[in-house]
C-alpha cells in the first residue's frame, strides 16, 4: 500500500524501525518479565534525534507534525509498546508547553525535552476522576510566590522517571469547567512525592505511578497560559495526541499479524502448514484487514491534523477508538491462531494481547470517546464536507 | 584533530555455499553492506571528534553504489565524504588499493589520524591497513581496542595480542586498525541523515588523485588470482546413523579403539 | 576490464553460477555482467565456450630472475624461536628443495636462541641479535628487513600469520612494492614459471582462490600457525649462522611500547589442547554453551566457537576458530551446531579427527569429518558427556 510518505517521513520510518529492531527486540521480553524503565533504549532514541521530532526548530528539534510521531510510535510499537509509550508520553507532557506555553517556558522546558535529556509527563488524572475528568480534586491555591499544589494524581504515564510534570489542578473550584489551570512541575520540588510503581497487566516496560502533592510551591512563572483554561487546553491537546495511541494500536496490530503469519506459515498439523487451512486464512484475512484499515484511518487523522484543521476531536477521537479495537482483535486473534504456543510466555503473542487492552482504555475510554463522536455525528447531521 | 576513516562496501553475505549435488554456488539476494569492521573504525572516529574536536573525512574506493554507504556513514557522524570510482580501479590488490587511498587521503589535506577497520569480511587480509601507513610514511598499530588519549602530537592507545593487551604510544600523523572490541557503533541520527540527504559527494577518478593508469587497478596489482575453485573435500569419513544412544555408544567406540577417548576399549575387561 | 563476446556467448549461465557475488545475469540469451566485478575470472574459468575475456594492459611484465632463495622470517618471542617459524621451514624446505635453492631462515630480536631453525631445516640463518631489537618495535624490524631483502634477494619470503606477522609483513612488503597473500592455507610452486602458488579461501564464501605474484620480487606471503605441521629437528643438520650487525641509528622508531597486561589465562589454552569441543550457532542460546562446557569438562578439553556465536556476545573471541579466529590443530575436534564454512575449516581443518554433530545432513561440516552424526545435538552432545563422566 502507498502511504504517500515523504523522503524524509520514509527515512525516519526507517530509522525508527532499525532502533526498534537492534536495540528494543533484543531486551523487549526482559523489560516485560523485570518492569525495568528502558532508560537504554530512551537514550538510543534520543541519540538518534528522536526526541526532536515533536518539538519546532526553534527549540532544538526538527518540526515534525503529528503524522511524524505517529510513525515513530508506530513501529516502536511493533516491537515493544512500553517502549512507546514511554516515548509518546513525553511527547504528551510536552504537547501543553507546544501548543500554551510562554517564549520564556518553552526556551526553558523543550531544548532539553527534544535532546531526551529530561522525559515529560502529564498529569491529570485522579483516583475519583478518570473519564469524569471535572472531578478533578487537586488543588493550586495562590500563595505568594506562587502556587501550593495539594492532590494526588493516578496511573501517570513515566510518572518517577520523567522530571518535566505537566500538572492540571483546581485553581477557582466556584468557576466547574472554567477553574482548572496547568501547571509545570519539576521533579525534586519539595513537596512533590511519587507513590509505588503500578504492577499493570501490560506495556510493563512503562512506568505508572501516583504523582503525590502536599502543600507543594510551584512558582509563578510555572502556570501556562490562562488561568482558568485547563479542561480547555486538556480537550485539545487530549484531541493532537489520540493518534499517537491508534499508532501505538496499529503498532502492536502490525506485531501481532506479522508474528502470527511467521507462526503459521512453519507450524504444521493435518500434514500442512496452519495458514493452508481456510479457516486460519479467514481469520488472518480479517486481522490484516483491520490493521490495514487502522493505519490509514490514523495517518489519515495526522495529515488532517498537520494539514491545520481546526477542529478535529472527531476524527481523532476515530482514529483511537478503532485502533485500539483492531489491536485487542489482532492481537486476541493472533494468540488463538497460533495455539498453544500464543499463550507461552516464550512467544511474543501473549505480551502484544496484554498491551494492546490499556489502548482501549486510556486517553478517553473508548466508551466515551464513542460518545463523543456520536454528539460530533449528529452536530453536522453526518453531511461530509 | 584531522581524521580520516577508509570504508569498503563489501557483498552482505558471507555465506555463500555450495550446493553439494551441483557443485554450484546457492545465493540468496546478495546485497551490499559496510564492511562491518569498517563501521567500528567510522564510530572511533566520530568520537575522537566528539573528545577532541575536528573533522571526520570518509573515503573509500568501489564502484558507484558504494556513495549509498558513504551517505550512511555521515548519517553517523561523518563530516564529509569522498569516493573513488572509476572502471581503472578495479581489481586492485592491497598494495594498489592502499596506494590509491594513500593518494585520495593525500589530496583531502593535512590529517592526524587514519583509522581502518581490522580486515575486510570479502578479503579478509587485514593488509591494506599497514600499506596504507607505509604509502603514507606514517607508523601503524593493528588491532586497537581502545584509544586512551591523544595528546598534540601522540596517541596512546590499547591494542590486541593473542595473549593479553599492549598500550602503546604511537606518533601522529598515524594510522590504526580497529576491532570489534572497541565501541558499539551508533545508529544514524535524523540530522545525520537529513545531512547525508544534502551532502555531495565528490567522486575521483585516477587522474583526480594524480596517478596513471597503469598505476591503478588490476594493472598494476602485484598479485592476481589464477584460479577460483571448490575446496575439495577429501575426508568425507563415516555417517554415524541411529538414534542418539545408538549414535554416542558408536562414536565412543570409534573414539575409543582410536585411543583418543577415555574410558576402557572394547574387550579390555 | 572485463568482457562478454556476443559472437562467443550462448547463454548457458555457468558464468552465473560461478560468480561469487552474483553479479551476472543472463539478459536476452546473452550474459551480462553487472557492477561491482573485481575480475577474479572465476566466470572466465566457468564458461564452456570461452566467451568471457579479461583484459589488462602490460599482463605479460615477468619477474626479475636474479632473485633466489626461499626465506622464512622466524617470528621470536624473548628470545625463543616460535613454534610458526619451525612450521614455515618445514614446509618452506620442501619449497626450497622443488625450486632447486637454499633456505634461510631470518631471525631479528635480542639474546636469541637460534639453534632449532637450523635443526629444523634451514641452510643459513640470518641472526640480528641487539638489545633495541628485544621488543617486536615495527619501524626497526621493517627497515631491518627491508634492508637485508634489497642485499640479499631472495625469491619467497614467509612469516607467521600473528598479530604481529599479520601488521608488520604488509609494511615491509609495501616498501617493497611487492606482492602478499595473507593467510595462505597451502602453498606449491610451479617451477616451470618459478613462481610461489599461494591458495587461501576468498571472496568471503566458500571458494578457495589460487593467487600468484608473477612480476615482482620477493613473493611473500604469510601462513596461520599450526596450518603446516612442523618436522622433528635434525640435529645432525649442517647450516650457517650469519650474524648481522643492527645500526640503530639508520631508523627512527615511531611508536613505542608502555606496557603489556596479560589475560586470565583460561583453564584449558585452546590452541594447545589435544581435544578441542566447539560450538557454533546451532546452539540458539548462550546459555546452551553449558552443554559444550559440559562436554569439555568431561573430555578435558577446551572450549572452541565458531564465528556467530562469539560476534553475538555469547562468548569471548579468545575462542573463536577460524580465519579470523585462532588455529587449531589437535587429536580431536568435536564441531556442534556448526554447518562447516570455510572461514570455520581454515581454523580447524588440519585437526587429526573431527567429529561434526548437526541436524543439517547437507552441512558442509559433514565433508570433512571423520564421524558424522546427523541429530538433535542438545540430545546427543549431553548423552555423549553423560557416558562419558560414567565411566
Amino acid at each position: 500500500m502507498d502511504y504517500g510518505l515523504s523522503e524524509e517521513q520514509l527515512a525516519l520510518r526507517n530509522l525508527a524501525r532499525r532502533i526498534a529492531e537492534e536495540r528494543v527486540l533484543p531486551v523487549r521480553a526482559e523489560l516485560d518479565e523485570s518492569e525495568d524503565f528502558p532508560w537504554s533504549v530512551l537514550k538510543d532514541l534520543a541519540d538518534s534525534d528522536m526526541f526532536r521530532v515533536f518539538v519546532p526548530e526553534e527549540y532544538d528539534g526538527l518540526g515534525g507534525g503529528c503524522l511524524e510521531l505517529c510513525l515513530v510510535v508506530e513501529e516502536l510499537s511493533r516491537v515493544c509498546s512500553g517502549v512507546a509509550v514511554s516515548y509518546a508520553a513525553s511527547a504528551l507532557g510536552a504537547y501543553v508547553l507546544l501548543e500554551y506555553g510562554s517564549e520564556e517556558q518553552k526556551q526553558r522546558y523543550l531544548p532539553d525535552i527534544a535532546a531526551g535529556k529530561r522525559l515529560a509527563a502529564f498529569g491529570l488524572t485522579e483516583p475519583a476522576a478518570g473519564s469524569d475528568v471535572a472531578a478533578i480534586k487537586t488543588t493550586a491555591e495562590k500563595v505568594s510566590g506562587g502556587y501550593l499544589l495539594n492532590g494526588t494524581k493516578q496511573f501517570i504515564t513515566n510518572g518517577g522517571e520523567a522530571e518535566i510534570y505537566t500538572i492540571i489542578a483546581v485553581t477557582d473550584p466556584s468557576r466547574g469547567p472554567r477553574g482548572a489551570s496547568a501547571f509545570i512541575v519539576e521533579k525534586d520540588t519539595p513537596g512533590f512525592t511519587f507513590g509505588k510503581k503500578e504492577k499493570k497487566m501490560g506495556i510493563r516496560a512503562s512506568s505508572t505511578r501516583e504523582l503525590v502533592f502536599r502543600n507543594c510551591l510551584v512558582p509563578e512563572q510555572n502556570l501556562v497560559g490562562r488561568l482558568g483554561t485547563g479542561f480547555i487546553m486538556t480537550m485539545r491537546i487530549l484531541d493532537r495526541s489520540r493518534p499517537g495511541i491508534g499508532a501505538q494500536a496499529v503498532g502492536i496490530a502490525q506485531g501481532a499479524l506479522e508474528a502470527a503469519v511467521d507462526y503459521t506459515a512453519q507450524r504444521i498439523q493435518f500434514g500442512q502448514p496452519l495458514i493452508s487451512l481456510p479457516v486460519v486464512q479467514q481469520k488472518i484475512a480479517d486481522m490484516a484487514t483491520r490493521a490495514e484499515a487502522a493505519r490509514l484511518l490514523v495517518y489519515a487523522t495526522a495529515r488532517t491534523i498537520d494539514g491545520g484543521a481546526r477542529s478535529f476531536s472527531e476524527e481523532s477521537a476515530m482514529a483511537k477508538v478503532f485502533a485500539s479495537d483492531a489491536a485487542m482483535k489482532v492481537t486476541t486473534e493472533a494468540v488463538q491462531v497460533c495455539g498453544g504456543a500464543g499463550y507461552m510466555r516464550d512467544y511474543p503473542l501473549e505480551k502484544m494481547m496484554r498491551d494492546a487492552k490499556i489502548t482501549q482504555i486510556y486517553e478517553g475510554a473508548n466508551e466515551v470517546l464513542r460518545g463523543n463522536i456520536a454528539v460530533a455525528v449528529r452536530k453536522r447531521k453526518a453531511r461530509r464536507e | 584533530m584531522n581524521i580520516v576513516v577508509c570504508l569498503k562496501q563489501v557483498p552482505g553475505t558471507t555465506e555463500v555455499s555450495i550446493d553439494p549435488e551441483t557443485n554450484t554456488l546457492r545465493r540468496g539476494e546478495v546485497k551490499s553492506i559496510i564492511n562491518p569492521f569498517d563501521t567500528y573504525a567510522l564510530e572511533e572516529g566520530v568520537r575522537i571528534r566528539e573528545r577532541y574536536g575536528g573533522r571526520v573525512t570518509a573515503v573509500s574506493m568501489g564502484p558507484p553504489q558504494a556513495a549509498e554507504m558513504l551517505r550512511e556513514a555521515i548519517s553517523c557522524g561523518a563530516d564529509d565524504a569522498v569516493l573513488l570510482s572509476h572502471p581503472a580501479f578495479a581489481g586492485a590488490d592491497t598494495l594498489v588499493t592502499s596506494c590509491t587511498l594513500s593518494q585520495a587521503i593525500r589530496k583531502t589535506g593535512e590529517w592526524d589520524v587514519v583509522i581502518c577497520g581490522r580486515q575486510t569480511i570479502d578479503g579478509d587480509t587485514g593488509q591494506v591497513g599497514p600499506e596504507l601507513a607505509e604509502w603514507l610514511e606514517a607508523p601503524f598499530v593493528a588491532y586497537v581496542t581502545a584509544v586512551e588519549e591523544v595528546t598534540g602530537s601522540t596517541m596512546r592507545v590499547r591494542r590486541m595480542v593473542e595473549d593479553g593487551h599492549e598500550v602503546v604510544e604511537m606518533l601522529l600523523p598515524g594510522v590504526i586498525s580497529v576491532v570489534k572490541e572497541i565501541n558499539v557503533p551508533r545508529l544514524p541520527s535524523l540530522r545525520g541523515l537529513a545531512r547525508a540527504r544534502k551532502a555531495d559527494i565528490p567522486v575521483w577518478t585516477p587522474e583526480d588523485i594524480g596517478l596513471e593508469r597503469d598505476t591503478v587497478g588490476l594493472a598494476a596489482s602485484a598479485t592476481k588470482v589464477v584460479r577460483v575453485f571448490f575446496p575439495e573435500r577429501t575426508r568425507r569419513g563415516e555417517m554415524i546413523e541411529g538414534d542418539p544412544k545408538g549414535q554416542v555408544e558408536a562414536l565412543l567406540h570409534r573414539l575409543r579403539s582410536a585411543g583418543i577417548a577415555p574410558g576402557r576399549r572394547d574387550g579390555d575387561d | 576490464m572485463i568482457e562478454v563476446r556476443s559472437d562467443l556467448c550462448t547463454g548457458c549461465g555457468s558464468c552465473v553460477d560461478a560468480c561469487p557475488f552474483g553479479l551476472i545475469d543472463i539478459a536476452d540469451g546473452l550474459a551480462s555482467i553487472g557492477e561491482g566485478c573485481n575480475l577474479c575470472g572465476a566466470c572466465r574459468d566457468a564458461c564452456p565456450a570461452d566467451a568471457i575475456i579479461i583484459q589488462t594492459d602490460g599482463e605479460a611484465l615477468s619477474a626479475d630472475d636474479s632473485y633466489r632463495g626461499v626465506w622464512v622470517f622466524a617470528e621470536q618471542q624473548d628470545g625463543e624461536i616460535k613454534d610458526v617459524a619451525y612450521e614455515l621451514l618445514a614446509r618452506g624446505r620442501e619449497l626450497a628443495d622443488t625450486l632447486g635453492t637454499a633456505l634461510s631462515a631470518v631471525c631479528l630480536g635480542h639474546s636469541i636462541d637460534g639453534a632449532g631453525l637450523i635443526a629444523h631445516g634451514a641452510d643459513q640463518v640470518y641472526l640480528v641479535d641487539d638489545p633495541s631489537l628485544a621488543t617486536q618495535q615495527e619501524d626497526l624490524y621493517a627497515a631491518e628487513l627491508v634492508r637485508l631483502v634489497r642485499q640479499h634477494r631472495p625469491e619467497i619470503m614467509l612469516a607467521g600469520a600473528t598479530s604481529f606477522g599479520r601488521a608488520f609483513f604488509p609494511r615491509v612488503a609495501a616498501v617493497l612494492k611487492t606482492g602478499l597473500t595473507a593467510d595462505c592455507t597451502g602453498l606449491e610452486v610451479d617451477t616451470e614459471k618459478r613462481v610461489l602458488l599461494q591458495t587461501r579461501p576468498a571472496f568471503g564464501g566458500n571458494v578457495m582462490a589460487t593467487i600468484i605474484c608473477p612480476a615482482r620480487r620477493p613473493q611473500m606471503a604469510t601462513v596461520r600457525p599450526r596450518v603446516f605441521k612442523k618436522n622433528s629437528p635434525g640435529v645432525a643438520r649442517q647450516g650457517q649462522v650469519v650474524r648481522v650487525d643492527f645500526q640503530r641509528e639508520r631508523v627512527t622508531a615511531r611508536t613505542r611500547l608502555l606496557g603489556f597486561v596479560r589475560d586470565i589465562a583460561e583453564r584449558v589454552k585452546l590452541e594447545d589442547a589435544e581435544i578441542v569441543v566447539s560450538g557454533g550457532r546451532g546452539l540458539g542460546k548462550p546459555e546452551n554453551f553449558a552443554i559444550i562446557r559440559e562436554l569439555a569438562d568431561a573430555l578435558g578439553a577446551a572450549v572452541g566457537s565458531s564465528r556467530p556465536p562469539v560476534d553475538e556476545g555469547w562468548l569471548p573471541y579468545a575462542h573463536q576458530v577460524g580465519q579470523t579466529g585462532k588455529t587449531v590443530s589437535p587429536k580431536l575436534y568435536i564441531a556442534c551446531g556448526i554447518s562447516g564454512a570455510v572461514q570455520h575449516l581454515a581454523g580447524m581443518q588440519t585437526s587429526d579427527i573431527i567429529v561434526a554433530i548437526n541436524d543439517d545432513p547437507h552441512a558442509p561440516i559433514f565433508e570433512v569429518a571423520n564421524y558424522g552424526l546427523v541429530g538433535d545435538l542438545f540430545k546427543i552432545v549431553p548423552l555423549l558427556a553423560e557416558r562419558l563422566r560414567g565411566e
